[in-house]
């Protein structure tokens, strides 16, 4: 199995890093050239979403991978990748992918000063140490996506079928269990898509 | 008379300092995850651009270039170097308005050793404080105990123990000091090289010789092992200090940095927007020889470099 890490900027050594403890092959996805046939799902890692956003346009990423996951490519996004995804944020903030049936609310908990860490359930998995760093949150999800976990009352994990998105970070935890989710996931699309092709 | 005191019951004496630890322990347990979400921010951080910025206008230009973060000063590098004086922290009704402009973390420096500065800092919650030598030193023996601070700090290195020293005052991230405001790359490339060898030199020794190491570069063993066990620093590690073209920035990025500050080098220019974007492309594909020559091209004037013989100043030596 390939997962491809978005590797513009940001904290993509920790996703690799996560995927390689779980004996999976991790593709550092820099331009054009490395979003190629053959990978079988995509990371959008945590980091600066303004920074990622005009990358993606620039290095001709754009669009490639929006029509990727549009078609229904497994993606995982941490933080400032599940802005990437959102469809609609607050604040008049700018709109990436927008593939995700979500409202978005950038730095919603403020400044460091406001960034913390704490042990809520997601859905599936349960407790699960979450770190959120300038973090934002999802502050309404629409129809087509479900919840997975929630903070305080504000939802920071949501999945609509190909699409898992958490406002925290997994990768900053020694906890795989996120990944290992988001794997099988990635092996249940591969295995819907050979019976598709045999059938 | 006076009556004499009864005596403390041993039972409450053990209650006392039951619970003097465990307060100490949550004391500390709240400070290590402080310490930790503060290196966490830091890990954000990588791969990316901070720029030096002066005003609102500066700030929104550096981030829709993509810049990463941006550091509020009142005067860049270049400009303190001419001016000469005392350089201090800048105002915090400046670094106000730079953080109401833009929405990406902002950094702002106090000098070394100014307790004081950096509390008026965190007091304005600033995302990031850099303890930094580009500013006159308020204390020539102490750096801040970063330990009893909230924010963040990043701070210079020149060499290894530095670094360490650095981390051990509690510092979330580590930067090259490079020579600042001089344009000049050759100071950044030194120390970046000197800490990456230094490290390696680390992971290669035999167990015991880890204490004798501690001791040379004046540090905890703890971190030294740390280093021998990882061969990296436990803390994020930037590039600073004479950075002023793209390839400049992918030759920091190449010796292992794992991300750029660019101070003077932008707003010295004489296209600050399209040279920043360059620079941020650049650090992305730093190994792509091709796209940092179509990077490079018609970037306009670069700020005028001053070469180390040149200077009088050496700024890297203030702080050890």
């Amino acid at each position: 199995m390939n997962i491809g890490v978005l590797a513009l900027q940001g904290a993509f050594a920790e996703h690799l890093a996560a995927l390689r403890k779980l004996g999976v092959n991790g593709v550092e996805i820099r331009q054009r050239a490395d979003f190629q046939a053959g990978l079988d799902g995509l990371i959008l890692p945590g980091g600066e979403s303004t920074v990622m956003g005009k990358l993606l346009r620039e290095l001709k990423l754009y669009a490639p991978i929006r029509d990727a996951i549009a078609a229904g490519m497994p993606v995982l996004s941490t933080c400032a990748g599940l802005i990437l995804l959102a469809e609609r944020a607050e604040n008049n903030e700018k709109t990436y992918f927008a593939l995700m049936d979500i409202t978005v609310r950038r730095n919603a908990y403020g400044r460091q000063l406001g960034s913390f860490r704490t042990t809520t359930d997601i859905a599936g998995i349960g407790p699960y140490p979450m770190v959120f760093i300038r973090a934002p949150f999802i502050s309404s999800v629409g129809p087509k996506a479900h919840v997975l976990a929630t903070v305080d009352g504000h939802v920071v994990a949501a999945r609509q079928a190909n699409m898992l998105a958490t406002a925290f970070h997994p990768e900053l935890t020694d906890d795989l269990r996120v990944h290992s989710f988001f794997v099988n996931m990635v092996a249940q699309v591969n295995a819907n898509c050979r019976q598709q092709q045999t059938a | 008379m006076k009556e004499k005191p009864a005596a403390t019951p041993a039972k409450f004496v053990a209650a006392c300092l039951q619970a003097r630890t465990i307060y100490n322990r949550n004391k500390d347990k709240a400070m290590d995850n402080r310490y930790d979400l503060n290196k966490n921010l830091a890990q954000m951080l990588k791969g990316g651009v901070i720029m030096d910025v002066s005003t609102p206008e500066q700030a929104r230009i550096a981030e829709a270039a993509g810049a990463c973060a941006v550091m509020a000063l009142e005067r860049i590098p270049a400009d303190i170097r001419a001016a000469g004086g005392v350089s201090r922290m800048s105002d915090p009704k400046m670094i106000r308005s730079i953080q109401e402009a833009v929405s990406i973390p902002v950094m702002a420096k106090v000098r070394i050793g100014h307790i004081c500065e950096a509390q008026i800092l965190q007091a304005i919650e600033i995302d990031f404080i850099d303890e930094s030598e580009v500013l006159s030193p308020a204390d020539d023996v102490y750096h801040i105990d970063k330990t009893q601070f909230s924010v963040p700090f990043v701070c210079g290195a020149k060499d290894l123990g530095e670094a360490l020293r650095r981390i051990s005052e509690g510092a979330a991230m580590i930067r090259t000091k490079g020579e600042p405001g001089t344009g000049d790359i050759i100071q950044a490339v030194r120390h970046m090289r000197l800490i990456m060898s230094e490290m390696r030199r680390i992971q290669s020794m035999r167990q015991d010789e880890l204490f004798q190491a501690a001791k040379t570069l004046q540090v905890d063993v703890a971190l030294v092992n740390y280093v021998h066990e990882n061969g990296k620093l436990p803390v994020v590690n930037f590039a600073a200090g004479g950075v002023a073209t793209p390839a400049d920035a992918a030759l920091m990025m190449q010796l292992g940095a794992e991300g750029v500050f660019v101070g003077s080098g932008i707003f010295k220019s004489g296209n600050p927007a399209k040279r920043a974007a360059a620079i941020v492309k650049a650090v992305t594909n730093y190994q792509d020889a091709k796209m940092l020559a179509e990077l490079s091209e018609d970037l306009g004037e670069a700020m005028v470099g001053i070469n180390e013989q040149e200077i009088k100043l050496l700024m890297a030596e203030r702080g050890k």
